[in-house]
């Protein structure tokens, strides 16, 4: 870090701090000048939530994640950042996880969405949802649905074959261990700090030792 | 994010032909990069056209003895594929170093090639930023570049290519393929790819409007030890300070490129038969005439010692 | 019920439900979605618009115009609010930043406007059609350059925060061994997974505010003091929140712009801050610099002890005091504390989990270790050589229960800290240098007071309801066990609802308070309508023995549920006997890291929490507790920063791209122990919490094992790879 104070200037010199960064502030955020849209652009969408088909007209603009959260009302998908930063968002679309906070619904047409309701419910539990309260793998509960549904693919995929980053050989069949569960999980953050709780829910799941 | 409107292309030529009528539009694949870009207004298409339909989703056997991987074969898809697996681990390797596991499933291999840099600069649009708004300065380079690049750059960008993947295709020699609005096609090597800033960082590479990477071939295989070693902060799920694509043959000789370095994979292939050599002297001309900030000074000596790290492991 | 005394022999000493190991009653919830919190509760309130904030574009100055006409035209909009057009009464006495409101900017992405509009959508891309001029104004942003002439904080009484016992400086120069280090911490952020969120509808002049936040009591009173109306009329509801980490216990630019848009659009307005705005929106841990003196004599033990503390703040005000754990930790009789605070215009620095201990520890037990390593003692050793009997800087003042010795002691058996080797840098596995580490923490263990309502719903159930939080920290759980084993139920015959301020006020959840105090007020409130049924039914309710879902009084056997329908509300309050004592909370801390060799890149292999916390009420959940504040020392010690642009004064690294925290690879095996304690000082339960506890120490142990494994030693924390990689021995 520089400690040069309020100005700075480029090596070209172009003055980047004091007041040209008001002006850009107050610039549009693009370059591009554009006539706001007389109206948002809506398309309809359909495709099958757990189970169930559903028909809906969007804005284009409207992500998986929020026509499950703000027009289906399937709030057990969580929004904690909208970037594909966190994992919160994570559903199973066809069989793998995605980050439904970075994918438009409009891409989902004729797709099979499954989210954390279609997985089981508080009556009638998911093996992984129920391993996940007897190893307390979770506290907040925010990251929970997200880390559930990932911990269910992640398990399909090492089934599947699909490598990872801590294997040796990356030409072998993966297995089903700690290592293999903490880096196949690590696009699911919980800043509550229940890793070593959910890895061994994992684990009891796949029916494995820790 | 900027309203815009959508449709779903049926042929390549039918995506790349809507790309370059409609001013503004842009292709959408997998949509991990972009998506995340238009919801802070630093992408604003008005016009989106996917292009999940076209195909291009398969990886075949070529005459030469290679590899075809289609442009929308996924991240997980090609990662996982047993011949890539075997002929080419480097390229695996890298793929599965990258990201996390839901957004290599989504991610494509055109994609990923297109993925824009990570400089917080860029991702601020209060701030000074030529890349996103060209004429507009660069804060990044007295700024907070600990993460960006050391060489390759211009007195108006320092921005890293972020990406993995890349890196192993450049060590690989692969080539993209492409479809131009008019129907013509051409091959790109990986190495001209990727521009470097100069005057024009808002130029990531050498696409041009409504130009549609199609596939990216591998050539034959060429044998060796395969490594990605990607140092970053912390285990998994974030970017590279510094990696290493490597492939070692059982004599010694590599090829190495390097990722989160430059705005580009930085390979330099004149260099490369020194590093088995003097691999002290070979790397001074791989990265002569960089030019690093104070912050990120580190990423040369920490490139050495992440190829020194990749070398002992042939040995062992 | 005051707690007046010291507690005796009670029925949580033959508890059947509490101290066992219960799996959480929310968790059917939790896990399968449907736990409702702030942001998706479309059920409590018809016709909810969406508010998206637009935050401020520089870190200080005035807004001289700003422009919305387009973003009013822009299609789906209700309204705009704009801070400059609002007139905002007042301010919550519990904030510094001012939240909304007028013209002037005092720190990057404070909010200055909220687009409402129909849909989420359409109030984003609105919210960017704003244009907004400001004058800008020179800004304190560098605070290692301010710090050396920053004054002394206002402590105690607004007396300066210094502390001296007997002749630090003397002693310190006839110290035969000394240490004198400087070790900083940088800014961290909360990264709560869910962002700041709420809905706000008003009915008249009634705002109700569906929100998520730690302190239900305080929020109700801050938004009453920032609207100008009287809080009765103000109802907030939070009963899930995902996650605080002391970023949810006050009010925020959420809750505050939620109700003056829902005001300003005549209809209920949802707001959730979006990740890229929370860093420099929100509150932080401040940066510290912290410098450490001890002086010892040649057997090790401390003579002269000093812990001076800067850190920096907007308007001067709270700082980060790495201090607090300096005074009762270790002996020695020349002491000496100081904390200085620089005034800075970033954004506001505020609680965060175990405010002052967690970067205090930081400092202190590396400290220590450097120490040990002067004097060539095993720095396990050295910490049992310097326990002491009293408080050490207010020597009358004693402890109510401490078992720090035994801590270190069966931590070290557990963990297998005979095989560490003392000479740094002799451990290689492959590519990498293994390490082991120790620490001590001490977090205090405060108690505030805390009321609940408890009624039975003449079938035997039993409904606790009160303003608590539950934040993660298992809430819910011991407060049913506790009501449980009070009235003598079974766990599935007691309901619990929290978060809603209609309930008794509570202690909230912070400072590592919640859990003693709201069982407590919990007990109280049980002990209450035990009385209450002894006098509708005839008994004694303070002898009749209540257990099975009956009540037996001298010969009479009753069924709970032939009380019928009752209700008792209760509260505790603690007693002035406390300031006798020092409360606190003890841990031994292990970590084993193994760091490459060539890139130094730094993996931890293992890490053992041993605590000393009083009864633990719920093992499974506190264990959580545990190591979850285990991960977040990680995160401080290896790879957390928030990092100020000096020039335009914001936190430029504002994602959770940028942030690092740590991630599920960062983390391997985690161990947490409890002693069998019981502090009978704290509450009738005799129980403190943990959540703090588990991040005063591990971080500095991750140093330490860092500098076991390697030989080099970081004082600048966090502690990544291109401070040291080039000083890593050389191997061939």
């Amino acid at each position: 870090m520089n400690g040069k104070g309020e100005l700075a200037v480029s090596r070209r010199g172009v003055i980047v701090g004091g007041t040209s960064a008001v002006a850009l502030a107050s610039l549009p955020a693009t370059g591009q000048e554009r006539v706001p849209a007389k109206a948002p652009a809506a398309i309809p969408v359909k495709f099958e939530v757990n189970g169930k088909p559903v028909e809906l007209t969007l804005d284009t603009r409207t992500t998986l994640l929020d026509a499950l959260r703000e027009h289906l009302k399937l709030t057990g998908t969580k929004k904690g950042c909208d970037h594909g930063q966190c994992g919160a968002c994570t559903v199973i679309v066809n069989g793998q996880r995605i980050n439904s906070c970075l994918s438009l619904a409009v891409q989902h047409q004729g797709d099979k969405v499954k989210t954390i309701e279609g997985l089981g419910t508080p009556e009638k539990l998911h093996p992984m949802q129920a391993a996940f309260i007897k190893h307390d793998g979770y506290q907040c509960g925010y990251c929970t649905p997200g880390q559930i549904c990932s911990a269910v693919a992640v398990l399909d995929e090492i089934r599947a074959g699909v490598p990872s980053h801590v294997q040796d050989d990356i030409t072998a069949r993966p297995s089903v261990n700690a290592d293999e569960l903490r880096e196949r999980m690590s696009g699911n953050i919980c800043r509550c700090g229940a890793y070593s709780n959910i890895a061994e829910a994992i684990l009891e799941t796949a029916g494995a030792k820790a | 994010m900027k309203s815009f409107t959508y449709e779903r292309a049926r042929t390549p030529a039918e995506a790349a032909a809507s790309v370059a009528k409609i001013p503004g539009a842009k292709f959408l694949a997998g949509g991990t990069n972009l998506l995340d870009l238009m919801k802070l207004e630093i992408e604003t298409p008005t016009h989106l056209v996917d292009v999940q339909d076209i195909g291009l989703d398969t990886i075949e056997d070529t005459a030469e003895g290679g590899l075809r991987i289609g442009a929308l074969v996924s991240n997980t898809a090609l990662a996982s594929d047993k011949r890539v697996r075997r002929d080419y681990g480097v390229l695996s390797r890298a793929i599965v170093a990258g990201a996390s596991g839901q957004l290599r499933n989504k991610a494509t291999t055109a994609g990923n090639l297109l993925q824009r840099t990570r400089c917080s600069y860029f991702y601020d649009t209060n701030m000074a930023c030529n890349k996103r708004q060209p004429g507009s300065g660069c804060a990044a380079i007295q700024g907070f570049s600990r993460q960006l690049a050391v060489i390759g750059t211009s007195d108006s960008c320092i921005a890293t290519y972020p990406g993995d993947m890349a890196i192993a295709l450049r060590v690989l020699d692969a080539t993209i393929g492409t479809v131009k609005p008019d129907g013509a096609t051409r091959t790109i090597p990986m190495a001209d790819f990727h521009r470097l800033p100069g005057d024009t960082p808002q130029i990531d590479n050498v696409l041009e409007r409504g130009e549609l990477i199609t596939h990216v071939d591998l050539p034959r295989p060429i044998g060796g030890q395969h490594f990605y070693k990607k140092v970053r902060d912390r285990a998994s799920y974030a970017f590279a300070l510094v990696s290493v694509a490597a492939v070692i043959q059982p004599d010694g000789k590599m090829r190495a490129a390097f990722g989160g370095m430059a705005p580009k994979p930085w390979r330099v292939e004149a260099a490369e038969a020194g590093l088995h050599e003097d691999r002290a002297a070979a790397m001074e001309t791989i990265f002569a005439g960089a030019r690093p900030t104070e912050e990120n000074a580190f990423k040369i000596p920490l490139a050495q010692r992440a190829l020194a790290s990749v070398v002992a492991q042939t040995r062992s | 019920m005051e707690f007046n005394a010291p507690a005796d022999t009670n029925l949580f000493d033959t508890a059947k439900v509490v101290g066992k190991s219960t799996p959480r009653i929310d968790g059917p919830l939790k896990t399968t979605g449907t736990a409702p919190y702030a942001y998706e509760r479309h059920d409590v309130v018809a016709n909810q618009a969406y508010g998206y904030i637009l935050g401020a574009a520089i870190a200080k100055g005035r807004i001289t115009a700003m422009d919305v006409s387009q973003a009013l035209a822009a299609p789906g909009v209700i309204t705009v609010v704009t801070s400059p057009d609002t007139d905002v009464p007042g301010k919550s006495s519990m904030n510094n930043a001012r939240l909304f409101g007028g013209s002037e900017v005092t720190h990057y992405h404070q909010a200055i406007a909220c687009v409402v509009a129909e849909t989420f959508e359409q109030a984003r891309a609105a919210a960017s059609l704003i244009r907004t001029q400001y004058d800008r104004e020179k800004g304190r942003f560098d605070f290692p350059a301010l710090a050396p002439d920053a004054p002394l904080a206002r402590g105690r009484g607004d007396k300066p925060d210094q502390a001296r016992l007997g002749d630090f400086d003397g002693a310190f120069a006839a110290a035969p061994v000394k240490l004198d280090a400087t070790y900083t911490t940088p800014d961290e952020s909360h990264a709560m997974m869910e962002p700041h969120a709420t809905i706000a509808a008003w009915e008249g002049d009634r705002l109700t505010l569906w929100t998520s936040n730690q302190m239900v009591a305080w929020g109700k009173k801050s938004m009453g003091e920032a609207l100008g109306i009287d809080p009765e009329n103000i109802r907030l509801d939070s009963p899930y929140i995902g996650g605080g980490f002391g970023g949810k216990l006050f009010i925020r630019a959420d809750v505050l712009v939620a109700a003056l848009a829902a005001r300003a659009a005549k209809r209920p307005v949802k707001i959730a801050l979006q990740r890229p705005l929370i860093a420099n929106n929100t509150t932080h841990r401040h940066a510290t610099i912290q410098r450490i003196r001890i002086g010892a004599d040649k057997e090790g033990k401390i003579t002269a002890i000093a812990h001076e503390n800067w850190s920096g703040n907007l308007n001067g005000e709270d700082g980060e005091n790495g201090t607090y754990q300096t005074p009762i930790l270790y002996a020695g009789a020349n002491r000496l504390t100081s904390n200085y605070i620089a005034t800075l215009d970033l954004p506001e620095g505020n609680a965060m989990r175990a405010p002052g201990e967690a970067p205090g520890h930081l400092a202190l037990e590396v400290a220590m270790d450097e120490l040990a390593e002067k004097l060539g003692l095993d720095p396990i050793e050295l910490r049992i050589r310097n326990e002491p009997k009293t408080v050490p800087a207010t020597p009358e003042k004693q402890f109510s229960d401490r078992n720090l010795v035994r801590c270190l002691r069966e931590g070290a058996d557990r963990f297998g800290w005979s095989q560490r080797k003392a000479e740094p840098g002799t451990v290689r596995d492959g590519q990498w240098l293994v390490g082991m580490g120790v620490a001590a923490g001490y977090r205090g263990a405060p108690t505030m007071k805390s009321g609940a309502r408890i009624r039975l719903d003449g079938s035997g159930k039993v409904i606790v309801e009160t303003d608590m939080t539950d934040i993660g920290t298992g809430s819910y759980t011991i407060i049913a066990q506790t009501a449980a084993e009070t009235m003598g139920v079974p766990l599935d015959r007691v309901q619990v609802t929290l978060g809603d301020s209609r309930f008794p006020a509570s202690s909230g959840s912070g400072g590592q308070w919640g859990a003693a105090s709201s069982t407590a007020g919990v007990y109280a409130a049980c002990v209450n309508l035990r009385r209450a049924i002894g006098e509708k039914l005839g008994f004694n309710g303070d002898e009749a023995v209540f257990a099975d879902s009956q009540i037996r009084a001298g010969d009479r056997v009753i069924d709970l549920a032939e009380a019928g329908t009752m209700s008792a509300d209760g509260e505790i309050t603690f007693g002035k006997f406390k300031r006798e004592y020092d409360v606190g909370t003890y841990a031994a801390h292990f970590a084993e890291v193994a760091v490459n060799a060539y890139t130094g890149e730094a993996r931890i292999r293992r890490m053992l929490a041993v605590c000393d916390a009083g009864r633990i009420l719920n093992p499974l959940s506190a264990r959580s507790q545990v190591i979850g504040a285990m991960v977040m020392a990680a995160g401080a010690a290896l790879m957390e920063e928030l990092v100020v642009d000096k020039r335009f004064g914001l936190f430029v690294n504002h994602d959770l791209a940028g942030y690092e925290v740590p991630v599920h690879a960062d983390i391997t095996q985690q161990d947490v122990l409890f002693l069998d304690t019981l502090d009978s000082v704290i509450s009738p339960m005799k129980a403190k919490g943990v959540g703090e506890l588990g991040i005063c120490g591990p971080g500095a142990a991750i140093a330490n094992a860092i500098f076991n494994a390697t030989g080099v030693r970081v004082r600048e924390y966090p502690i990544t790879l291109d401070k040291y990689f080039e000083r890593l021995p050389v191997i061939a």
